[in-house]
């Protein structure tokens, strides 16, 4: 059976690829991903505010209160540190490729030309073999239109592209008034694959505390809807690699993706909460379901049901909340 | 070709010590911690020494300990050293005896300092080098940084040759901190110097059981006295050997020193004689003078011990006819000071040898303790007194004696300042990053330019808020004026707010050039100035400048360090360098000190410095003045005479006018001055909205400086006050229906740390970001603030014996007797100290150990430590680092000898006094608040049935009556005192079962030396001396207080539970025997904001990390448990609490790897413990008989 596929231009054993999370925050566990079948992983993402703030913080934790009293010049002593949090990611992404064989994307993650798309160039560097750039702004600004947003979106990706020879996907949320026409101008840029789409941090209340909070749920595969809608509009429609993500717990789920026009899958809460060995029972669900359909591979499948090549393309348009009801109805 | 390099001498010295020896025991103290910081951190790195081995720093438990270590380092053979001062030194003398007396070669290095008489001094001077001198040690002493580095050198070879210990001092902060421009010595010539023969000689003397051998017997009247004298030879040779290695270090370095150097004309008349840093003083002026015609001349004393008389004569110009010698130290009783006894001696000696024609007249004199200023004027003033027929013997020079008229007069207009050396003054808040800006602007000046660079830096007594003067010099020849700048040819001032406090202008010259940083537009700054410092710069037609730091910092993503943008200014328009030139300078070194920090740092410098040069403006000064603007007062308030006169002066800075007549003889000082000077330092301070107040008191307990206070008073008393005066009906049961609850803060006393604000549990619920207390500009509220705090402490303090005094919430209705230190903004001690003072303040004897707690409860010019309206207070002293614990059971002692005497007069005069009143007075427990009160309306009835009688027996009860009331006894300190070098004493103290309660303030560091690591340091923290991250567990000193079995323990930290501290407090004070509490106290050198200071409280409980529990012996004998254990089974991973701190998270910056191995020790660590408490706990249950 033939699972493999081709993801923004890198070979993929099959279409599961571990997307950021604790998951992948270690050489340890990204080995055990491989391990059990995984076809590529995203490092966890580093965050434009970490990259920053860390630098920040320690610059100016090291030399608070200091040279105030002439009995205690300082607090700390003269050490010069290297690791910081966005170096220690790099070393560790250089020992990663020595470990595994799989291929590697990093994750980064912020919202403006600053500092931090230089560091992109050091992931390039440092070996890995794409970027996933997830640009999450939220707009509070009253005054700031959203053609103003958009500019902001398309000027960071502008940097970064320029900055890099890698292959560039953006993980997208469908929030956009047009997200379809959102994703092509990303393409018409240069970018080579559009993750859809970022699960979105669940804001909450503690009225404990009286104070607001956020949460990240586990996804469910209730959650791939937009997925297969958007996979299914943008397939064969763009110049780039599309990854669904958010919702795909189990072999249904990747069917269901790759169907709807997707070249691969990002794979997170399963894994979390069954661990490792999720992949590779997945795999095997997802064998036996193709030998059973006497489907050859995965290329087969891909963007079956996509809106171009589905037999109801009403189902992912307007019209389909009339299908819905007409279907009840029967 | 040499390196030359821009350093203070405590790293001049550590550069050389750490490259040739093998072994290095250190211990804090001040100003010699540099140097063991930095031998800590190059062995962190793996420097090796010229034998190609890496050096073992080992850090003890005190001094003594030190040298104990550094004696048995030597004995078995290796090359070993310990770095000094003060009272450090001192503590040392007995293992130097048996140094010197083993004829062992070894260098200390001493950053000569003050020693603790009738007050403590940091600063330096030679009293400590001076009470050593009869060890044995050679005294070596060198005058700037250069000889330092050269001198560690030249003594380490010298020792070696002579086998005779070397004792290389220099002045402390005058020498130890000055940066100025030195040629480094090669490790070639460093190796070129050692003759590795001695090394093996030195080897194999050692203790060693393959060659055995004894060393320090117990010698006896037969054979101890000629034992003694068996060294001289020894002694005889080493001025020749400590000669020749100059001569040797000379011909290597082209830097050539003599054991006495002579300064002056070759037929001068008059002679001054003296060591250390002056010595560059001295030369200068008589360099000066010597332009001037006269015959003068100096002798650099370098070797002082032994005294060679041969190569004094060698110098002394022959037409010597007077000689001033100077001593700075101060020996009370004796002839004369040291090294004039020795001159005289001397010349006494030469004399009678024939070596010597006449003998020139010698007069002593003393100058320079402390860090006191010697100036040029005062060098000329000596000279001219030398020149008098009746010259002043046993004179002082730089104050005013005008009790025993010993101070010569100087004539301060006297300048020998060069007209082409740079001279500039900065002043800046200590946080804004001023000193490190001007310690990088000198080294710009001294390692990219051909100019000579001298950086001193001033800091004032305050732990924070405080004010740093900057003294700066560059120029084409040699500087050697290692005293103040008298006059600046620039004057920066970084922090407008300081024209309104101190008189900066006046040390500007006429036509200098003055830099203001100020949030007023060029147009308008001038009319926004006091009008007195208008006048000065229209006076002395000032080249005026200015800048809005502050908003170029913010504009470049620099918040509020605004270090990079003056440092701009000041190289733009001091012409010191091209502009251009001058720009690129600072980029460079940007990018060589926040290189390593990452691109966005230097990037963010980068936009200051450009963002500075367009910001930067000339103002056009009127030709006349145009504001009324007044100089703030120093002091506010009711205050007597003696704050007037002195402690104000002292708050002006002009403490040097402070006549002797003056001064309390004896070091008492009075209390309670810090609530005169208002400093305003706080940007923002809270307000209280008590709509949303739910009355907690928790804001009024955290905070440190006791600006936050809240009372309770009857509503009539408040009706007549003005409409802002803002009060709320008094909650809870204690309280009556008329009774309303008011809470305010002292706007100019509050810091503006913002503790108050995070410990608030009250939310608006309208508004949830608002608390019932939320910060605010201070300066719109500074005056009526200020109006309105005067009003609330008029208000009568709660009846005390009415509140709970185990209810935290009641406790802070409790007047607190200790406010408005100068800890930092934030500190997590004075909580502690504050509530004590609240609980037991008006019966409180405190003894302190040094340390923070010494330093902002006793530092002048204000204390904080005061009395209440019936005059009763805390009495305070601080005896030693060392001894405090013994120092406090001293004064149980003395307490308890006179209760008892007390007790057996009073018993004595039953008859006349009455039996009820005997009875009752010789029976009073006095357990609690109210039956205190009692007893001491009985000793009042007592003292006026006394005032009418006669005898012996009623006068000693009339003066010891008020020992009848219950005096509670507290010694405090941190846990360097308590775990390291007090311990010893605690202990003994712990064990001897008197009423004593101990307050341990663990910091988990030495605080108040810079953060060196101490047995409190928790495992996986970075702290000096523990560069790399501490390996071993904290040391569990209430566990070891704990197995004594009748010693009171508790272990607490207020952010995790105030409840349980306010019981601990009681308890502790209640137990009739010893008592210690060890108090959790956030802290600074923890690295993070201390506004989260009582959060990160809590989570170091709720990991584990600090056990709290309260160990009860009284318990025990009412059939009760006496353990237990307060916290909960740890419920978060350490490393939620451990990473929230820089101390714990840069570990993990520096080695991945260890960072991770302390995590699982501190986790292990925090389980194990909760076990054993639990355990302990268990197995104290009292069992039930069957």
């Amino acid at each position: 059976m033939d699972l493999t596929t081709t993801y923004m231009g890198l070979k993929l054993k099959n279409p599961i690829i571990v997307g950021a999370s604790p998951l992948t925050a270690t050489v340890e566990s990204i080995q055990e991903l491989e391990k059990n079948g995984a076809a590529a992983v995203v490092l966890h993402s580093i965050f434009e505010e970490q990259i920053n703030h860390e630098m920040h913080e320690m610059d100016h934790f090291l030399f608070h209160g200091s040279e105030d009293y002439a009995e205690a010049l300082g607090y700390f002593p003269e050490v010069t540190l290297s690791n910081l949090e966005s170096e220690h990611y790099l070393d560790e992404i250089k020992k990663l490729k020595e470990c595994v064989e799989i291929p590697i994307i990093a994750s980064l993650n912020g919202v403006s030309k600053g500092g931090w798309i230089e560091y992109a160039t050091k992931l390039e560097a440092a070996g890995v073999d794409a970027l996933e750039l997830n640009i999450t702004y939220i707009p509070t600004d009253i005054q700031l239109s959203s053609n103003e947003v958009e500019a902001l979106y398309i000027e960071t990706i502008k940097a970064v592209l320029e900055s890099v020879n890698i292959p560039v996907s953006i993980k997208m949320n469908a929030v956009f008034s047009a997200p379809a026409n959102m994703a092509k101008q990303f393409c018409d840029l240069g970018v080579k694959g559009l993750v859809l789409f970022d699960k979105p941090v669940h804001v909450d209340i503690d009225l404990e505390l009286l104070s607001s909070l956020q949460n990240i749920h586990y996804s469910s595969s209730k959650d791939l809807s937009e997925t297969l809608r958007w996979s299914a509009i943008l397939y064969k429609r763009i110049d780039a690699s599309i990854c669904a993500s958010t919702g795909v717990k189990n072999y249904e789920d990747i069917l269901k993706s790759m169907m709807s026009g997707a070249d691969a899958v990002e794979m997170v809460s399963a894994i979390l909460e069954n661990g490792a060995e999720h992949i590779q029972k997945t795999l095997q669900d997802l064998e036996l379901w193709m030998q059973e359909k006497e489907y050859d591979s995965m290329e087969q499948m891909k963007g079956s049901i996509s809106l171009a090549h589905t037999s109801h393309p009403a189902a992912y348009e307007r019209a389909n909340y009339m299908r819905v009801l007409t279907d009840y109805t029967y | 070709m040499c390196t030359k390099i821009t350093i203070d001498a405590n790293e001049a010295v550590a550069r050389v010590a750490h490259k040739i020896n093998e072994v290095i025991a250190i211990y804090p103290i001040t100003p010699s911690s540099p140097m063991a910081e930095l031998s800590d951190v190059y062995s962190m790195k793996g420097e090796r020494n010229i034998f190609g081995s890496l050096p073992e720093i080992m850090e003890m438990q005190s001094e003594g300990g030190a040298s104990g270590a550094v004696h048995g380092s030597l004995q078995t053979g290796a090359l070993t050293t310990t770095f000094t001062a003060s009272q450090g030194l001192l503590l040392m003398i007995p293992n130097m005896y048996k140094i010197a007396g083993e004829l062992t070669p070894t260098v200390f290095h001493v950053a000569s300092r003050s020693i603790a008489a009738q007050a403590l001094s940091i600063f330096g001077d030679h009293s400590d080098v001076m009470g050593v001198r009869q060890t044995g040690f050679a005294l070596f002493s060198s005058v700037n940084a250069q000889e330092a580095h050269d001198f560690a050198l030249i003594s380490q070879d010298a020792t070696l040759q002579s086998r005779i210990p070397f004792l290389h001092f220099f002045d402390g902060f005058r020498t130890s901190h000055e940066v100025s421009k030195i040629e480094l010595i090669d490790k070639k010539i460093m190796k070129q110097m050692i003759d590795e023969k001695l090394v093996h000689a030195h080897r194999k003397r050692a203790l060693s059981p393959d060659n055995p051998f004894i060393r320090g017997t117990s010698q006896n009247p037969d054979v101890y006295f000629q034992g003694r004298e068996s060294v001289n030879s020894y002694y005889d040779k080493l001025p020749d050997i400590l000669q020749n290695s100059m001569d040797k270090f000379a011909s290597l370095t082209n830097r050539s020193y003599k054991l006495f150097d002579y300064i002056g004309v070759k037929d001068a008349t008059k002679i001054i004689i003296l060591m250390g840093s002056s010595c560059d003083t001295v030369e200068e002026t008589v360099n000066y003078l010597k332009e001037k015609n006269e015959k003068v001349g100096l002798i650099k004393v370098r070797l002082y011990k032994p005294f060679s008389l041969k190569h004094f004569i060698e110098v002394l110009p022959t037409t010597t006819l007077s000689i001033a010698v100077l001593d700075r130290t101060k020996e009370s009783g004796s002839l004369g000071e040291p090294l004039y006894l020795d001159v005289v001696g001397a010349l006494t000696e030469l004399k009678e040898e024939e070596k010597l024609e006449f003998m020139p007249r010698v007069i002593g004199g003393r100058y320079g303790l402390s860090s006191k200023e010697f100036t040029p004027p005062m060098v000329k003033a000596i000279f001219d007194e030398l020149e008098k027929d009746k010259p002043k013997n046993h004179f002082t020079i730089g104050i005013n004696d005008d009790v025993t008229h010993t101070s010569l007069d100087f004539d301060d207009s006297f300048s020998v300042a060069d007209k082409e050396t740079f001279r500039g003054m900065f002043f800046g808040l200590g946080s804004d990053g001023t000193v490190g800006a001007n310690k990088n602007s000198i080294k710009i000046i001294g390692e990219e330019t051909s100019n000579y660079a001298q950086g001193y830096f001033v800091y004032d007594s305050n732990k924070s808020g405080s004010m740093t003067t900057s003294h700066l010099r560059f120029g084409k020849k040699p500087i050697r004026s290692s005293y103040l700048i008298q006059k600046a040819n620039f004057v920066a001032c970084h922090q407008s707010v300081f024209l309104e406090k101190f008189d900066i202008l006046k040390h500007a010259q006429e036509g200098a050039t003055f830099l203001l940083n100020s949030p007023f537009a060029k147009d308008i700054v001038f009319a926004k100035l006091p009008q007195v410092v208008q006048e000065l710069i229209i006076k002395k037609e000032l080249q005026f400048y200015v800048i809005d730091a502050a908003k170029v910092a913010k504009q470049s993503g620099m918040g509020r360090k605004i270090n990079t943008v003056m440092q701009t200014c000041f190289f733009a328009i001091s012409n010191i360098l091209p502009k251009d030139e001058a720009i690129n300078k600072i980029k460079k070194s940007i990018e060589k000190t926040y290189g390593k920090k990452g691109k966005q740092i230097v990037s963010m410098n980068f936009l200051a410095v450009d963002n500075t040069l367009a910001n930067l403006h000339k103002v056009i000064v009127p030709k006349t003045t145009q504001s009324k603007i007044k100089m703030r007062p120093f002091v506010k308030g009711d205050f007597n005479d003696f704050v007037e006169e002195v402690t104000a002066k002292l708050i002006a800075g002009e403490g040097d006018s402070v006549p002797v007549s003056a001064m309390p003889s004896d070091g008492t000082w009075q209390s309670g001055t810090t609530q005169y000077q208002k400093r305003s330092t706080a940007l923002e301070v809270p307000v209280w909205d008590p709509n949303v107040c739910i009355q907690c008191n928790k804001c009024v307990l955290v905070c440190p400086h006791a600006a936050i206070r809240s009372k309770v008073v009857e509503e009539s008393l408040l009706s007549e006050l003005p409409e802002d005066f803002l009060y709320t009906k008094a909650k809870g049961k204690t309280f009556e229906e008329s009774e309303m609850f008011t809470l305010h803060v002292a706007v100019e006393d509050c810091t503006g740390c913002t503790l108050c604000v995070e410990v608030c549990p009250a939310k608006n619920k309208s508004q949830t970001n608002l608390k019932a207390i939320n910060m605010n500009p201070q300066e719109p509220l500074r005056q009526r603030g200020s109006e309105l705090w005067d009003t609330f402490t008029k208000l009568p303090a709660y009846d005390r014996s009415k509140l709970d005094h185990e209810k935290a919430k009641e406790t802070q209705f409790l007047e607190p007797l200790f406010e408005f230190s100068g800890a930092c903004p934030g500190c997590g001690e004075t909580p502690y100290i504050k509530l004590a003072s609240q609980l037991f303040g008006d019966r409180m004897v405190v003894a302190n150990a040094t340390g923070c707690s010494s330093i902002y409860g006793g530092n002048l010019p204000t204390t904080p430590w005061r009395k209440n309206s019936e005059g009763r207070g805390p009495a305070w002293s601080n005896s030693l680092f060392e001894d405090n614990a013994e120092f406090g059971l001293g004064f149980r002692l003395a307490i308890d000898k006179h209760t008892h005497n007390a007790r057996e007069s009073l018993l004595s005069l039953k008859d006349e006094i009455g039996e009820e009143l005997t009875n009752s007075l010789l029976d009073s427990k006095q357990k609690d608040e109210s039956e205190i009160f009692a007893q001491r309306l009985r000793v009042k009835e007592l003292q006026e049935k006394l005032s009418l009688m006669q005898g012996d027996s009623a006068s000693r009860l009339k003066e010891l009556a008020d020992y009848l009331v219950k005096k509670s006894v507290w010694m405090i300190g941190g846990d360097g005192w308590a775990y390291d070098i007090g311990y010893g004493g605690l202990d003994h103290v712990l064990a001897s079962g008197k009423n004593v309660n101990v307050l341990v303030l663990d910091t988990q560091v030495y605080s108040n030396t810079g953060g060196q690591q101490s047995k409190a340091t928790f495992t996986g923290a970075v702290a000096k001396f523990a560069a790399g991250g501490k390996a071993q567990i904290p040391k569990d000193l209430a566990m070891m207080a704990i197995a004594y079995g009748d010693v009171y323990v508790a272990r607490v930290a207020m952010g995790a539970s105030d409840a349980q501290t306010v019981k601990a407090f009681v308890e502790a004070e209640a137990y009739d025997g010893p008592s210690i509490i060890i108090a959790y106290s956030h802290c600074v050198a923890h690295g993070y904001d201390l506004r989260y200071g009582m959060q990160h409280q809590k989570l170091a409980v709720e990991s584990g990390l600090w056990a709290t529990f309260r160990y009860n012996p009284a318990l025990r004998d009412e059939g009760k448990n006496p353990m237990i254990v307060d916290y909960k089974e740890p419920k978060i991973d350490v490393k939620n609490f451990m990473y929230q701190e820089t101390r714990f998270k840069m570990v993990e910056k520096l080695d991945a790897n260890n960072a991770k191995a302390y995590l699982q020790t501190a986790r292990d660590h925090a389980k194990e413990n909760y076990k054993r408490y639990k355990n302990l706990e268990r197995s104290m249950q009292p069992q039930e008989e069957n």
